[in-house]
């Protein structure tokens, strides 16, 4: 059942990144280009996506707990750290090279073109990295609540 | 040029909300690529949704074409190298930022959490100043 369900919402992400355009990196990056071809079409999907998740939170996590068993897994940390910073303006600036995110890359993977192949091993690489450095400088509470 | 999509794009979505909504309803979870990937390496005991997650995603746009005849534009400017570069850069970056576009940007915000808040302002103006470098400052691609 839990294969099933989280198979089936799998579908839906990748349908709706599909469709929105967020797996089209050239849409991306025109998205980036305000003094070029900006195309504003990613407002809407962050538009679009943030208002259902939003009213759908509010209506969900009034529950005790998930359908399907087992509790809610939900971020605690509330400050705001170097490593977020950080972490964050290097994402953007990659996110900005490429046009890949994390979220548009993996159904970017289902029309079988090279470019995300290429760019999910590269990022694997670059989270196994960055795993490796975290264990070696010891920070007093590194991030991992898995948002 | 891409052509500018706002029903396209606000029905897209609507879809990746519906997502996050059902994946917490049903999973207790957070819909972020970063989050769920990160329990795959190593494998966590609880790999089997992620995996299921990751597939259903991956197949999604291939059925959309195979079975519906839906055309899924794309397009990818950068050089392989800098694709290379790229995927390094963000592979560090969500690690140490705590989460991507999907687990900041859409589920983060969702709950008004400061921090998700913070990453996401930072990557998007990270963004902005990148591509403005790379197009208008250097005439790249």
């Amino acid at each position: 059942m839990q294969l099933v369900s989280a198979l089936l919402i799998g579908l839906v992400f990748g349908a709706g990144i599909a469709l929105s355009g967020m797996a089209n990196p050239a849409k991306v990056l025109n998205f980036f280009d305000l003094a070029g071809t900006w195309d504003p079409s990613l407002i809407f999907v962050m538009g679009g996506a943030l208002a259902v998740t939003f009213v759908g939170y509010r209506v969900v996590l009034r529950r005790s707990g998930p359908v399907l068993g087992g509790g809610f897994y939900l971020p605690t940390r509330r400050d705001i750290d170097r490593p977020l910073v950080l972490g964050s303006a290097v994402f953007g600036i990659g996110w900005g090279i490429a046009g890949f995110c994390p979220g548009g890359v993996i159904p970017a993977l289902g029309l079988l073109r090279p470019e995300p192949v290429v760019f999910v091993v590269a990022m694997i690489v670059g989270i196994l990295l960055a795993r490796l450095l975290q264990r070696q400088t010891p920070s007093p509470e590194p991030d991992r609540q898995g948002v | 040029m891409t052509e500018f999509t706002p029903l396209l794009s606000l029905l897209g979505g609507a879809l990746i909300g519906l997502a996050a909504v059902a994946l917490m309803a049903l999973h207790g979870r957070i819909a972020g690529m970063t989050g769920i990937l990160g329990g795959l390496m190593p494998l966590a005991r609880d790999w089997g949704w992620r995996a299921a997650f990751l597939l259903g995603a991956i197949v999604a746009p291939a059925l959309m074409i195979w079975l519906g005849g839906v055309e899924i534009p794309f397009e990818s400017p950068a050089p392989m190298t800098w694709t290379v570069i790229s995927g390094l850069l963000v592979g560090v970056g969500v690690v140490y930022g705590g989460g991507c576009t999907s687990g900041h940007g859409i589920c983060g915000n969702a709950r008004l959490s400061p921090r998700s808040l913070v990453a996401t302002v930072t990557f998007m103006l990270a963004s902005f100043a990148t591509v403005f470098v790379i197009r208008h400052l250097i005439g790249g691609f």
